[in-house]
């Protein structure tokens, strides 16, 4: 009778211990509402809407993010556009065309650049990458945007690639069997049968290798240059959201509103990196079902 | 015949792509470690930093970040262990299931600085640690926790069905299968996943930024409450809060080295793990 309880007890324990993921989710939703919260009666969720961040100024604080939230984009979306060739090309060869030992070389070579830190990758980039950009561009500064999507696009190549991959060697033998049955040479094979059917793991991957950037922090905040200004142009210095709360959070007074306004920011962060990642995972769990 | 010279074109050029992306990790990995390599002395590694940083060692650094990922294991361990056993051997497909996949999920993609507002206001803040190793680590175990549990919960997984059958036929409950008949074969993978993890928690900034990382310290923690130095902070540091950061490149490579030694150590430790064990363990 006493295995019975033990049995009961054990469950019972697991599943309070598996419920800790559940809890810290809600955990970070709440506290990041709870701080951000005053700020919607005190200047309004509107001011958070200006084109000029100047949290710090004797004249007037202003927390429009715009600026943030185009560095954001700006540099993101040029990374996903840089490391989305490279990263599918690589995918498609190490599962496709390269060879057994090959592959298992190449493979954990990849895997290497994830776990590098992204401080160090930040430190390579300022010591390294920066200098480069400022002479091949003849700019005056070499702390740019372009320089910060360079760093992010070498750390969505590993997840593009790794789970690229797997999309395309899940890609049935009988496909490629069908292809190469109608004369179809191997090449055409891969890009015209194997790729279009693993679309949505790439989608997915590409998606996920997104989010990786959007809330990337160590590398851009030391690359960029951290203006915070409305531009398009990514050979200017801009200034991410994840760099904003980095840089400034250390210097606030806590529960001021520059205080609060940086949880803003963090929430918008959240918010599309949850997005995505649900997105994600939906597109994925299509492509296992089909 | 044109059709054959394009195929070799396009494979070559893919061949190329391939062998770039290869080409710049490697040059990353050697530029520092060239670079880093003079700076690595014995009392670079166990001496205390001097002049800001300038000058010294990192001992402190490196003890922080030891403090830091031992912390991390110590909470996300059992818990992420426990939520593995509990989704591949327990749960049904409800709707409390489907909330922990959600759960971990998002978990995953959460950005590593909103971890650190999250530590700031709720370990920091709310339950009044201050700015200490209990934050840092509790914000940390945080982030790791779903990748412990991912990497778990696979591992168990790829223990064969007929192990848990044999053991339940011959009448033993279910949590002594899972004892004596599922775990012992699925530690080896836990281990490597939960090691893997600890590598990525031990390079993060971002979260301890904001909950624990002290600018210079130049002496070791005395108790969870105390603030820590950490190696990646310590490389932020160097290489952008000082005037003259030029003059000091022989210190940030030796500490971006001895952080990339750490980071890929971890990395080969659980490689080497994971083909220790493929070995021993076969069906």
């Amino acid at each position: 009778m006493g295995g019975h309880w033990r049995e009961a007890g054990v469950k019972w324990l697991l599943a309070v211990s598996s419920s800790v993921c559940i809890i810290v989710v809600l955990v970070i939703f709440a506290f990041l509402f709870k701080e951000a919260a005053p700020f919607v009666r005190d200047p309004g969720v509107l001011d958070l809407l200006g084109a000029r961040w100047t949290p710090v100024s004797f004249i007037k604080q202003q927390f429009g993010i715009a600026p943030l939230v185009s560095g954001s984009v700006v540099v993101t979306l040029l990374a996903t556009l840089l490391a989305v060739p490279f990263g599918l090309c690589g995918a498609v060869y190490i599962a496709e065309i390269a060879r057994p030992l090959e592959r298992e070389i190449l493979k954990p070579l990849v895997e290497i650049l994830a776990a590098i830190p992204s401080v160090v990758l930040g430190f390579f980039g300022l010591v390294v990458v920066a200098p480069i950009v400022k002479y091949v561009f003849n700019l005056p500064t070499g702390l740019t945007g372009l320089t910060g999507a360079l760093l992010l696009a070498l750390m969505a190549i590993p997840t593009i690639v790794s789970i690229s991959e797997d999309a395309i060697r899940s890609v049935p033998r009988s496909y490629r069997e069908a292809s190469l049955a109608l004369g179809a040479s191997d090449i055409q094979t891969v890009w015209r049968v194997t790729v279009p059917s693993a679309k949505s793991g790439i989608v997915a991957a590409v998606m996920l290798g997104m989010g990786r950037v959007i809330g990337e922090t160590m590398a851009v905040l030391m690359v960029t240059g951290n203006a915070a200004v409305v531009t398009l142009s990514p050979f200017d210095s801009m200034r991410t959201m994840t760099a904003t709360i980095a840089a400034e959070m250390g210097e606030v007074t806590y529960g001021s509103r520059h205080y609060q306004a940086l949880f803003w920011v963090g929430i918008l962060l959240l918010l599309a990196t949850f997005i995505l990642n649900v997105a994600a995972q939906r597109v994925l769990r299509n492509h296992q079902r089909a | 015949m044109r059709r054959a010279l394009t195929d070799i074109a396009v494979r070559w050029l893919m061949r190329c792509v391939t062998y770039f992306i290869v080409l710049v990790i490697a040059y990353i990995v050697i530029d520092i470690v060239w670079n880093g390599a003079p700076a690595l002395s014995w009392t670079f590694v166990t001496a205390m930093p001097k002049e800001s940083g300038a000058a010294g060692g990192i001992f402190p650094a490196i003890v922080g970040t030891f403090c830091l990922i031992l912390g991390a294991i110590v909470v996300a361990l059992p818990l992420g262990t426990a939520s593995a056993v509990y989704l591949s051997e327990y749960a049904k497909n409800g709707r409390f299931t489907r909330m922990i996949r959600l759960a971990i999920i998002t978990l995953a993609g959460v950005p590593s600085i909103v971890f650190g507002l999250f530590g700031l206001g709720l370990f920091v803040l709310f339950f009044h640690f201050g700015a200490s190793i209990l934050a840092g680590s509790l914000t940390l175990a945080c982030m790791v926790l779903p990748t412990i549990i991912v990497a778990s919960e696979e591992s168990l997984r790829a223990v064969p069905i007929y192990l848990r059958e044999g053991s339940l036929a011959l009448g033993a409950g279910k949590w002594q299968t899972i004892r004596k008949n599922v775990l012992p074969y699925a530690i080896p993978g836990m281990l490597t996943g939960s090691v893997l993890a600890i590598g990525r928690a031990a390079g993060e900034t971002a979260p301890i930024l904001l909950t624990v990382a002290a600018f210079y310290l130049p002496r070791l923690p005395r108790s969870v409450f105390d603030q820590c130095m950490a190696l990646p902070y310590h490389l932020y540091v160097l290489a952008t809060q000082y005037p003259d950061a030029d003059k000091i490149r022989l210190m940030q490579y030796g500490t971006a080295l001895v952080l990339i030694i750490l980071v890929l150590g971890v990395n080969l430790v659980a490689v080497i793990l994971r083909i220790h064990f493929r070995k021993k363990y076969k069906w």
